[in-house]
């Protein structure tokens, strides 16, 4: 479980975050839905620690981020996937590397072992015998496939993903949402999405805070967002003509 | 003080303090031993090899042109031709192999430390690392430093040994003078406390080319534009610290 009491984060004059409150449970997709520029990525970024908020706390099971010394972030950190906007492969190495790369770091085995476990994680993400190819021989969707299958090399307790659709085709973002949606439910994740895109949101998201202009203004799931009162999340839901025209016909 | 002076000694103390906090990282515990030294290994022969082709190249040339340029300035009956083998000896072990070939990897290794770790940057693997639980300066700049400090000074050795045979050969085949003169004239002049200040000049110069490359390589902010910016960055600075280097070692060891 991870939880968020009153976050606040500024850049110079820009106060990008301001008193954001949420817990984020295991087995859940959790959502973080904004505009651009509405302060999801830096929230993410707060969360896997690469920035420090300038106000409020942060904790993992209860225990806060800040108090944690060297080690303990360490071994937290190894209990953290992510999935990023890019994939954030490293191009010198090929796929199967990739993957063996946290496990050679952080999980000495046997190569045997090593092996068997990238193996398995890259036939989990549907791209078992891609293991020789390198990130440049890779479609975009493929190459997410392959960032989601090292983010859960190593087992991790929590994912991260940052805009995991974009760039892909609806069909392909569909496959990215169900592995994302499945892998959170079979070993129990606390998977929390980044995206703007709302069919992921109605597809796959079981917890959904709204980020605006720096603010949580609404928070809920994907059956609660259609009825939202908020303007500007029915800004953002209800963005194209033909779903204006669908939410005025239902009502 | 005029405000600019003001603002560029700002700019400077910041980014001094934010390259040595960088140093400080660069020596941390690693996480994995076995993976670091494979990376070093990796980046030693990336460096090493990669480069060796180039140095040697610019340093037969080197040995040449020094070669023709002492006999044409010393055309008088009473100095002996040996005395040609012993300036291309002494110019290429106290100021040629040195600096020439630091100035040669600041262009070729230096632009490539600031563009690989730019890229990384640019693409977020270096942020990918992070969250791995990686010390990402430890684990990418560590190893480059080290390769640096050893194969920087290895490449220097084989800039002198191939500019004083580059020397040796065109005096020999232009009928400049002989192979004993030449080498009579290396011989007599030769000190090995110069071969100790080369390499002190060599270790100096792969530190400032390592870690300022990779200074200017890890920071990158932005895209494609930003890192080459930075790469270029990287070797104007590297030169600079080079030639400011060179002036102040041989006030301090000759």
């Amino acid at each position: 479980m991870i939880r968020l009491q009153g976050i606040g984060k500024r850049f110079g004059d820009h106060q990008v975050l301001e008193d954001i409150n949420a817990t984020f449970g295991p087995g859940q997709v959790n959502m973080v839905i904004g505009a651009s520029g509405s302060g999801k990525s830096v929230l993410m970024k707060i969360m896997v620690g690469l920035v420090i908020p300038d106000q409020g706390d942060l904790q993992y099971e209860n225990e806060s981020l800040a108090s944690m010394d060297r080690e303990a972030k360490q071994g937290l950190r190894q209990n953290i996937g992510m999935l990023f906007q890019n994939a954030a492969l490293f191009d010198s190495l090929t796929v199967e590397d990739n993957l063996l790369f946290p496990l050679r770091m952080f999980k000495p085995a046997s190569r045997a072992e090593m092996l068997e476990r990238a193996a398995y994680c890259l036939e989990r993400v549907g791209l078992a015998g891609k293991g020789p190819l390198y990130p440049s021989e890779l479609s975009g969707g493929m190459k997410k496939r392959v960032g989601i299958a090292r983010a859960i090399v190593l087992g991790p307790r929590y994912l991260f993903c940052d805009e995991p659709n974009s760039g892909l085709d609806p069909k392909t973002s569909l496959k990215i949402d169900h592995l994302i949606r499945d892998l959170t439910q079979e070993f129990n994740i606390t998977t929390v999405v980044n995206t703007h895109d709302m069919n992921s949101v109605l597809e796959c998201a079981d917890h959904i805070i709204f980020l605006h202009k720096g603010h949580k203004t609404w928070e809920g799931d994907r059956h609660e967002i259609l009825r939202s009162e908020d303007s500007a999340l029915n800004e953002l839901v209800y963005a194209t003509r033909f779903l204006q025209q669908f939410r005025d016909r239902s009502s | 003080m005029d405000f600019r002076v003001i603002l560029g000694l700002m700019s400077f103390f910041y980014h001094f303090g934010r390259y040595l906090l960088m140093l400080r990282q660069m020596l941390a515990k690693p996480e994995n031993g076995r993976m670091y030294w494979e990376e070093t290994v990796r980046q030693m022969a990336s460096i090493g090899l990669g480069s060796v082709g180039i140095v040697a190249f610019v340093a037969v040339f080197m040995g040449g042109v020094s070669a023709v340029q002492t006999v044409y300035q010393l055309v008088a009956p009473y100095i002996s031709l040996t005395v040609v083998g012993s300036i291309v000896t002494n110019s290429s072990i106290l100021e040629l192999g040195p600096s020439v070939t630091s100035l040669v990897s600041a262009g070729k290794i230096g632009s490539n430390i600031a563009s690989e770790l730019g890229y990384m940057r640019s693409s977020e693997q270096i942020d990918a690392l992070e969250i791995m639980g990686v010390n990402p300066v430890a684990y990418l700049v560590g190893p480059k430093v080290l390769a640096c400090l050893t194969m920087i000074p290895l490449l220097v050795i084989v800039s002198i040994s191939t500019a004083i045979l580059g020397g040796m050969v065109i005096c020999q085949f232009t009928g400049l003078i002989t192979y004993d003169q030449f080498i009579e004239g290396a011989r007599s002049s030769f000190l090995a406390y110069d071969v100790f200040f080369a390499m002190c000049k060599a270790v100096t110069f792969a530190f400032f080319i390592s870690s300022v490359s990779a200074y200017h390589g890890y920071h990158v902010q932005g895209g494609a534009l930003e890192v080459g910016r930075a790469s270029t960055k990287a070797v104007v600075y590297c030169c600079i610290l080079i030639l400011l280097g060179d002036y102040i070692l041989a006030e301090l060891l000759l």
